[in-house]
């Protein structure tokens, strides 16, 4: 923690400055900050995101088939997700609409593992100290370490539940992070039947491992009647769902709903989501809005990851994962569940989901296939990938020119779609609870509570590449901002 | 937890977190691991400053003045510092932006990106400066070892800090040492 005054936060006077610097137990780079006057009210709260990368323009003039490799590396917990997104664009550059059964299954398989490993490392890994051991408990204990020691059982459930996903995508793509697996109209290797049998040894008790985790969830969301109230945000919701409305997550249409639960559109075609979506961009995050261009700025934010796709979905295609969004849904008195600690429930419900889909899969008999590549069609100067990402919807837009050279990327990724909803949540937590109080570590771990129910990953988020202009600052003896100096790239100072 | 624990402090700079994961892949030996070491600042922890420990992990390269004061903590608090994995060897993906003028590219996202509002460049001063260049971490501080990859694989890991827990060199196998 880091408590002190910053010349940029604070161009008001009197206002004290605190920092959460870094937010920990998720991933990527983040600060929290708050400014408060002497009695302790908040006058501001706010979530940055202070990193900063560039694929966007770093892809620019490599060819499109390098793509899927580079921007994997964007996310170390979610490559999958990334290579996924940008295969879907590759294929369509490269002419292809349909794959053959294998590698659309190979495909699936892997997002299911992808999916199953970042949810159970989210929870287990990262956030299960908060609900275990309380949101003010002692920070020492305060993470995996002290869940292996306090509460082994649930902590090796945890590790090997992320430890299956993480095979399951070894065995596709040849390693566990950063493998490569899709080319351009394919897969580039089958699933050997060793390793098929290898997953399947296991899966029995990854499904219940699944099970028990929907299960400490529902226990912990009815013992605490108050996590009810916490940071809980009537929002609008967006995902991909199945073409009979069903939870999907590697093809589909755009649904959005209002908080009401009434469709605002359903099935659109996210090829057309920039006449769907625009992006504000504001000067204190690196990170930028995304809105529902129909609603406009104020009105049209909305959220996404485990909470939308189960608010937003109308049934799970596999029969455990159903039951518990019946019970999850039942939770919410039928309405759409707004609680945002809820997205810990939901996101247990999608591992089930998943286990049971990995299930399935490894039973189909198209999966150990060799047919793993179709014939590449006419080349197109532009392809849009979206997949549900762990976090949420992923968008991946590309054109390139004549050569096969990328010219232009766009990537909105799952994190970003939330921004809004990560503000809204740690300004209602700290009015909530640290307004006019005396302010405690354990109250501050409270503000990044409310951030990690989205387990934002800030790595993917700050795609965005560049440098700050040079600046020049005066500030007076209270902090304050007397005046900035900026030195633009043609080398004039301007204000 | 007890004082003969070996304390060991992870960051990621400007990485993907994929080294950390590779890190956690060692699996079910977290627990023997666990036995022995406690974690001081890391991703993992809510501890926010390294504070005194035997062993540093550093992901990630060093693109902002951010990551240079991170680093800086490190190496003051740490006896042993080791860079892991191609971006803090020697920059990796996130260096890539090394070949271009950066003026340009933040005018490429935030001016010209598709489906833009309120078009401007993100300038508040809780944004840490930017670097000209994303460095290797070398180029910093002194580092004391290197595990390179991308990421290293999870045995790499254990067969650097094992022998270092007891005090010995560790000696990565062949077969380990990947460079992708
Ligand atoms: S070396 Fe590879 S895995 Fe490690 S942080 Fe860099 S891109 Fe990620």
């Amino acid at each position: 923690m880091k408590a002190g005054q910053s010349p940029g936060a604070s161009s008001k006077t009197n206002l004290r400055r605190i920092a959460i610097d870094p937010i920990s137990r998720i991933e990527g780079h983040g600060k929290i900050t708050l400014l408060l006057d002497s009695d302790n009210h908040i006058h501001e709260a706010r979530l940055h995101i202070v990193e900063f990368r560039g694929f966007e323009k770093f892809i620019q003039g490599r060819p499109y088939w390098d793509v899927p490799f580079f921007v994997q590396r964007l996310c170390g917990i979610c490559p999958v997700s990334h290579q996924l997104a940008a295969a879907k664009a590759v294929d369509q550059l490269a002419g292809v609409d349909q794959l053959t059964p294998t590698a659309t299954q190979l495909r699936r398989l892997l997002h299911f593992g992808q999916m199953l490993q970042s949810h159970a490392l989210h929870f287990f890994h990262l956030t299960s100290p908060d609900f275990l051991f309380g949101f003010g408990s002692d920070p020492m204990q305060r993470n995996i370490a002290g869940v292996l020691e306090k509460h082994p059982d649930i902590a090796m459930q945890g590790i090997k539940l992320r430890k299956y996903g993480q095979q399951v995508i070894e065995a596709i793509t040849g390693k566990r992070v950063h493998g490569t697996g899709t080319i351009p109209g394919g897969m580039n290797k089958p699933l050997t039947t060793s390793w098929r049998d290898a997953l399947l040894a296991d899966i029995a008790d990854i499904l219940q491992w699944s099970e028990q985790a929907v299960q400490l969830n529902e226990r912990i969301h009815t013992a605490h009647s108050e996590h009810a109230d916490f940071a809980t945000l009537p929002s609008n919701y967006l995902s991909l769902t199945g073409g009979k409305g069903e939870l999907e997550f590697y093809h589909g249409g755009l649904r959005a709903r209002y908080p009401d639960g009434v469709m605002i559109f359903d099935q659109c075609d996210y090829v057309d989501y920039q006449q769907i979506l625009r992006e504000e961009v504001r000067a204190w995050s690196y990170m930028k809005f995304p809105y529902l261009q129909q609603l406009g700025i104020k009105q049209g934010w909305y959220r996404v990851g485990p909470l939308a796709r189960i608010n937003n979905c109308d049934v799970i295609s596999t029969s455990l994962a159903e039951a518990a969004r019946r019970r999850f849904m039942a939770f919410g008195g039928g309405g759409l569940v707004h609680n945002t600690l809820a997205y810990h429930w939901a996101r247990m419900i999608e591992a089930l989901h998943c286990a049971e889909s990995i299930q399935h899969l490894l039973h189909d008999p198209d999966i150990t296939g060799t047919d793993l590549v179709v014939e590449k069609g006419d080349r197109r100067n532009e392809g849009i990938g979206v997949i549900e990402a762990p976090r949420g919807t992923l968008f991946h837009h590309y054109q390139v020119n004549n050569e096969g050279i990328v010219t232009k990327a766009n990537l909105i990724v799952s994190t970003t779609s939330n921004n809004q909803a990560m503000n809204e949540s740690v300004r209602l937590v700290a009015n909530q609870y640290l307004d006019g109080k005396e302010i405690t570590e354990g109250l501050l771990n409270h503000l990044e509570v409310a951030v990690r129910a989205y387990d934002p990953c800030l790595s993917c988020a700050t795609h965005a590449l560049g440098k700050m202009p040079l600046q020049v600052e005066l500030i007076d003896a209270e902090g304050a901002l007397i005046h900035r100096l900026v030195k633009h790239s043609d080398g004039q100072f301007k204000t | 937890m007890t004082d003969q624990k070996i304390r060991i402090a992870t960051a990621s700079l400007a990485g993907c977190f994929g080294c950390h994961m590779s890190f956690l892949d060692i699996d079910e030996k977290l627990v023997q691991l666990n036995e022995r070491i406690e974690f001081n600042r890391s991703p993992l922890t809510d501890i926010k400053h390294c504070g005194p420990s035997d062993i540093g992990l550093i992901e990630g390269g060093v693109c902002n003045a951010d990551n240079v004061r991170v680093l800086r903590e490190f190496r003051a608090n740490c006896k042993v510092l080791i860079a892991v994995g191609a971006c803090a060897i020697n920059g990796g993906v996130p260096a890539m932006r090394n070949y271009f003028d950066l003026r340009e590219c933040l005018e490429e996202v935030y001016l010209h990106g598709t489906g833009v509002t309120n078009p401007q460049i993100p300038d508040d001063a809780e944004l840490p400066l930017l670097l000209d260049k994303v460095y290797p971490v070398q180029e910093v501080v002194r580092i004391d070892y290197f595990l390179p990859g991308c990421p290293p694989p999870a045995d790499a890991f254990l067969q650097m800090l094992m022998p270092l827990l007891d005090g010995k060199a560790p000696h990565i196998a062949n077969n380990q040492l990947h460079y992708d």
